[in-house]
C-alpha cells in the first residue's frame, strides 16, 4: 500500500553501506552507478546531467541540492519530475544531501524546497524530456510533435507498435547538454534548457497524496540516521562546554582520565575534547576530566530583566521597511490610542538528539557524514577550517534528530572534521544533552510594540508596530565559515552577527501605517549560549504573536467582531478567502467579545483568530481553547487552519506538515523558554526546557487547504508556525478577558493575569 | 573491570564485555551495533532510548547493562518487520506518522505494551501511558491517529 519511492529510502542504505566501504581517496562512485560512455561532465548547475540521469532500465535519477527533513518534500520533488518526464512515480529516485551528487541549491532552508528547489529540477526535466524525444524522433522517425510518452516508453500516435524506451534512447549515458544557470548558488539558483515545462493541467502525478517510503523504513527501525553512522578505526569524542558562558579553559588536567581507556584529551586553542576508542570510555572521560575554567564573567542580565535590557540597550540598526502616510500625525489627531507591548523569549531547537558528525580527514581530502540541513554548506565550513579547498571536502547528509533550521548539527560538522584532523583518525563526535539545549543557537528574544489610533466610529487612522530585540543572526543562517560556529569561535574565528529583523507579514490596509524594527547587541561577543541563529521560521512566531495579539486587541477596542474587522482592512482577494475559509470551516459566528458565555464553573471557553502570510503562503487559524480557572492550564482543544499555498503538489504531505507546524508552535507558546542566570544557560535538557507532551496535544486539527494551481507553489515548512501563537493568545482573552502579553503562556502567568483581570 | 554479560536482544543471544555500569543503551549501540534505540537526553526524559525489557518499556540511557542480563530485550525492529508487521508499524504506516522518526522507539514501544495490556484504549488512556515521551517535530496528531487505528486492527 505504500509506494517504495526507491528514492532516498535505497540511496540512502547504498549511501549507508557506501560509508563503511569507501575509504579509499576519492573513491565515489558515478551517480549512475556505473562508468557512462563519454565522462562524467562537472557537477555544475549548468550541465543538465547535474539534475536529471536516466538509467539503463528507464528510471530516473533527480539530484535535488535542497533538503527534506521528515515532510517529505523529496517525494513532491519525485511527483514534479515524474510529471515532467511522463514516467511513473515508483521510477524516480530523488537523490539528495549529498555534495559529491548534488549541487548547492541552499539544502533545507526558508521553506523554500518548492518554492525555489523545484523550478530548476522542473526545467530540468522537462529539458530532459524534450532530448529523449528528438532522439525517439529520429529512431522512430516520426516527427516530435506525433509522439507520445508513456511512462518512459515513447510511441507514435496512432501506431503504438513503433515505440522506443526513455532507457534505450540514453540509459546509462549522460546528456552532455548545457543549460542556462543564473550564476547563483544557494537558495537563488535557476538553471533552465530549451523546454518549458508542462502546464499544471497537464500534471497527472502533481496533486496526489503519494505517502513517503521511508516512513516503513523508519518504523520498521531500518533507516540509518547519522548517529548510526561507523567508520573503521573512528575514534568516539565528546566536546567540554565551559560551564558559564564565556569563559575558556586555563589549565587541563589530563592525568584526571588517565584510567580509562584510550581516553585522551584534543586541545586547540579554547576547544577542549576528548577522544576513546569506546563511546562510554569518551562519556565518562568527559564528566572525569578536571579542567579549570577562567573566572566567570556576568555577560547575561538577570532573567527577570530581560526586557528592561531590551528596552535600555543601544540600537545596533534601524528599519522601518513599511512606513505609509503620517503615522505620528495620525496618531496625535486620534479619537483613540491602543498601546501595547508583547513579548517572546529565548528559544531552543532542542531537538529530539543532540548533534552528532563523524569525519575522516587525510592529507589531502575529507569526508563528513552530517545532519546538518545544508551539506554543502557544511563541506565550505569543514574545508576552511582544516585548510582543504571545498572540492577535497565530501558532506554527506544522513538523517539527524530534527532540524528546524540552523541547530547543533552545524556545530558538530565542524568538530568532527578538526578533532579528525588533530588525532589522524575518523573521529565521531555526539553531543550530550546539555550542549544540545544548552549550547544550540537561540531562536532570539525581543519586545513588540504596537500603537494604534481610532477615530471616534473605530476606525483605525493609524498602525504603528516596532519591534527591538536581538538580532535573528549571531551565527550565519548556515556554518559555512567557522566564524559562526563555536568551534571556529574558540578557535581564532571570531563571530561576526549580521543585523536583521523582521516586521510583520499581512495585507492590512491602513492609512497611516508603519512598521519596524531596532536591533540591540548580543550579550557576549565570543562563543555564547545565547547566540542567536535560525529556528523553524526565524522571527516569525515571534513577530505576529506580537502582530496579531495587537490586531485583536484593536478590533476588541473597536468592538468589532476579530474576523470582520480583519476583513475589513484585508482588501487582498486571496488573503481574504483564507481569512473566511479559516472562519467558515471553524463555524465563527459574530458574537460578543470577549465571550459572554464562557462556562460555568472552573472550565473557561474561548476562541481566538490570527492571519498572517510567509513568502507568499497565506495562513488563517482558529484556536478553540480551555483555561481552567483554577489551575491556570491552557488546553488548545481544536485548531481550524486555513492554508494557501498556491499550487498543491501532495496534499495529504501539506496536512501532515501542517500538523506539525501547528503542535510546535503550540509547545513555543505555551511552554518554551530558555532560562538564565548572569553566567550561564539554566535550559539544559528536557526538565529545564519543557516542550510539549501528548497530553497537551490537540484533539482536533481541521485544516482546509485552498488549492491555487494557476498559482506557483509557495512554502509550508513554516508559514503556520507564525499564525498559531496569537490564535490562542487571542483565544485566552475571549474565554476569560485576560489579555496575556508575553510567551510561554504558563499556568502561574495565567493565573496571575486572571487575579489582575 | 569489565564483565561478560549476556544479552538477548530480539530474539537472538550475544555477549558483551563491559563495564558493568554501562547504560544498556552503549551496549546495544555501540558494542553490538544494534542502532534502534537512540541517544536523546541519557536521563530518561525522552524516550529516544527505550527498548522492552521482558515486555516492559524501558530507558536503555539509564538502565545499567548488568540489571538486564539473560532478560528478553525488544528493540524497534524486534516488534515487527515488513513481512511481520505489528500492527502499530502498520498504522504508523498507513498515518503516515514520523517526521525525523528519531523519537519512534519510544512512542513505538511504549504503545506497544499499552496495547498488549489495554487493546482498546480511550484517548484518555493512550495519553497517559504516553505521557513522558517527547517528539519535536509535533507529530502528536498522527500518533494518536495511528495508535487508536492498530487499537481497531485485529493484533
Amino acid at each position: 500500500m505504500h509506494h517504495a519511492p526507491v528514492s532516498r529510502r535505497d540511496f540512502l542504505m547504498a549511501g549507508g553501506a557506501l560509508v563503511i566501504s569507501v575509504m579509499v581517496p576519492g573513491a565515489v562512485r558515478t551517480a549512475l552507478g556505473q562508468t557512462p560512455v563519454g565522462g562524467k561532465p562537472p557537477l555544475t548547475p549548468d550541465e543538465l546531467d547535474s539534475w536529471i540521469a536516466v538509467l539503463p532500465d528507464g528510471s530516473v535519477r533527480a539530484f535535488f541540492g535542497k533538503m527534506d527533513m521528515g515532510q517529505g518534500v523529496d517525494v513532491a520533488i519525485g511527483q514534479i519530475v515524474a510529471d515532467e518526464l511522463d514516467v511513473a512515480f515508483e521510477r524516480v529516485d530523488v537523490v539528495m544531501g549529498d555534495t559529491a551528487f548534488t549541487c548547492n541549491q541552499g539544502g533545507a532552508s526558508g521553506s523554500t524546497a518548492i518554492q525555489n528547489g523545484a523550478i530548476t529540477l522542473r526545467y530540468a526535466a522537462a529539458e530532459a524530456r524534450r532530448v529523449l524525444l528528438d532522439r525517439a524522433s529520429q529512431k522512430l522517425g516520426a516527427p516530435v510533435e506525433k509522439l507520445i510518452v508513456q511512462d518512459g516508453v515513447v510511441s507514435v500516435v496512432g501506431t503504438p507498435d513503433r515505440n522506443v524506451r526513455y532507457g534505450d534512447l540514453i540509459g546509462g549515458q549522460y546528456f552532455q547538454l548545457k543549460l542556462e544557470w543564473n550564476k547563483r548558488y544557494g537558495n537563488p539558483l535557476v538553471a533552465k534548457g530549451q523546454a518549458l515545462p508542462k502546464k499544471p493541467s497537464e500534471y497527472k502525478v502533481v496533486g496526489h497524496s503519494i505517502p513517503q517510503g521511508v516512513v516503513a523504513d523508519k518504523v520498521y527501525g531500518k533507516l540509518r540516521y547519522v548517529t548510526d553512522i561507523k567508520v573503521e578505526g573512528m575514534l568516539h569524542a565528546r566536546v567540554l562546554r565551559s560551564p558559564t558562558a564565556g569563559c575558556g579553559p586555563v589549565t587541563v588536567d589530563e592525568s584526571s582520565i588517565s584510567s580509562i581507556p584510550g581516553a585522551r584529551v584534543i586541545r586547540e586553542k579554547e576547544f577542549v575534547a576528548v577522544v576513546a576508542e569506546h563511546e562510554w570510555d569518551a562519556v565518562r572521560a568527559a564528566r572525569a576530566l578536571k579542567v579549570t575554567w577562567a573566572p566567570p564573567c556576568t555577560p547575561f542580565p538577570a532573567m527577570e530583566s530581560l526586557y528592561d535590557h531590551i528596552r535600555q540597550a543601544s540600537v545596533t540598526g534601524r528599519e522601518a521597511p513599511v512606513n505609509q502616510g503620517d503615522v505620528e500625525a495620525a496618531l496625535k489627531s486620534a479619537h483613540r490610542v491602543i498601546d501595547a507591548e508583547y513579548q517572546w523569549p529565548f528559544q531552543s531547537h532542542a531537538s529530539m538528539g543532540p548533534a552528532c558528525a563523524v569525519a575522516d580527514v587525510r592529507v589531502d581530502h575529507a569526508t563528513v557524514w552530517t545532519g546538518t540541513q545544508k551539506p554543502h554548506f557544511a563541506r565550505d565550513g569543514v574545508a576552511k577550517l582544516i585548510g582543504l579547498s571545498p572540492e577535497k571536502v565530501r558532506a554527506t547528509w544522513v538523517p539527524g534528530p530534527g532540524s528546524y533550521g540552523r541547530n547543533d548539527a552545524g556545530d558538530a560538522a565542524l568538530d568532527a572534521a578538526l578533532l579528525s584532523k588533530l588525532t589522524g583518525k575518523p573521529v565521531r563526535v555526539q553531543y550530550m544533552r546539555d550542549e544540545a539545549t544548552g549550547w544550540d543557537p537561540k531562536g532570539p528574544a525581543g519586545i513588540y510594540r504596537g500603537r494604534a489610533g481610532l477615530d471616534a466610529q473605530g476606525n483605525v487612522v493609524a498602525y504603528d508596530f516596532f519591534a527591538k530585540g536581538f538580532t535573528r543572526q549571531d551565527v550565519a543562517t548556515n556554518e559555512s565559515d567557522p566564524k559562526d560556529t563555536l568551534v571556529g569561535q574558540l578557535t581564532g574565528y571570531p563571530p561576526k552577527p549580521t543585523v536583521i529583523f523582521q516586521v510583520p507579514a499581512e495585507a492590512y490596509e491602513f492609512a497611516n501605517k508603519r512598521c519596524g524594527w531596532e536591533c540591540v547587541p548580543p550579550l557576549l561577543e565570543r562563543a555564547s549560549p545565547l547566540r542567536t541563529g535560525h529556528l523553524r521560521d526565524p522571527l516569525g512566531p515571534e513577530t505576529h504573536f506580537g502582530s496579531e495579539s495587537f490586531i485583536d486587541e484593536i478590533a476588541h477596542a473597536a468592538g468589532a467582531d476579530p474576523v470582520a474587522f480583519r476583513l475589513k482592512y484585508v482588501k487582498n482577494p486571496r488573503h481574504a478567502a483564507v481569512i473566511q475559509a479559516a472562519a467558515d470551516k471553524a463555524g465563527w459566528s459574530r458574537r460578543p467579545y470577549p465571550n459572554p458565555r464562557r462556562g460555568k464553573g472552573n472550565v473557561m471557553l474561548g476562541r481566538g483568530f490570527s492571519y498572517t502570510e510567509r513568502n507568499g503562503t497565506i495562513v488563517a487559524v482558529v484556536a478553540d481553547v480551555e483555561v481552567d480557572r483554577r489551575s491556570g492550564r491552557v488546553w488548545a482543544k481544536r485548531f481550524t487552519v486555513a492554508h494557501d499555498c498556491g499550487l498543491i503538489i501532495n496534499p495529504r504531505g501539506l496536512e501532515l506538515t501542517i500538523e506539525g507546524n501547528v503542535v510546535m508552535a503550540l509547545s513555543r507558546t505555551l511552554f518554551e523558554e530558555v532560562k538564565f542566570d548572569r553566567e550561564r544557560v539554566l535550559s539544559v535538557d528536557w526538565t529545564s526546557y519543557p516542550i510539549l507532551e501528548i497530553q497537551d496535544a490537540p484533539e482536533q486539527i481541521d485544516i482546509v487547504l485552498i488549492n491555487r494551481p494557476d498559482l506557483p507553489a509557495s512554502g509550508a515548512g513554516e508559514p503556520s508556525t507564525r499564525t498559531v501563537p496569537a490564535a490562542i493568545a487571542n483565544a485566552i482573552f475571549d474565554a476569560t478577558g485576560a489579555r496575556i502579553r508575553r510567551v510561554p503562556i504558563t499556568p502561574e502567568r495565567v493565573r496571575a493575569a486572571l487575579a489582575r483581570a | 573491570m569489565t564483565e561478560r554479560i549476556t544479552l538477548v536482544v530480539d530474539g537472538k543471544s550475544t555477549d558483551v564485555s563491559a563495564d558493568p555500569a554501562m547504560p544498556l543503551l552503549y551496549a546495544l549501540r555501540s558494542e553490538l551495533g544494534l542502532d534502534n534505540p537512540k541517544f536523546g537526553c541519557g536521563l530518561a526524559q525522552c524516550g529516544a532510548c527505550t527498548v522492552q525489557v521482558d515486555g516492559r518499556p524501558t530507558r536503555s540511557c539509564v538502565t545499567p547493562v548488568s540489571g538486564v542480563k539473560g532478560k528478553k530485550i525488544t528493540t524497534l525492529n524486534g516488534l515487527g518487520t515488513s513481512n511481520r508487521p505489528h500492527p502499530l508499524q502498520t498504522a504508523y504506516i498507513a498515518e503516515q506518522v514520523p517526521q525525523c522518526g528519531y523519537c519512534l522507539s519510544g512512542w513505538m514501544l511504549t504503545a506497544a505494551a499499552l496495547l498488549r495490556d489495554t487493546p482498546k484504549p480511550s484517548d484518555k488512556q493512550i495519553r497517559q501511558a504516553l505521557a513522558g515521551v517527547k517528539c519535536r517535530c509535533g507529530t502528536h496528531m498522527a500518533i494518536l491517529r495511528a495508535v487508536k487505528r492498530a487499537a481497531g486492527s485485529k493484533a
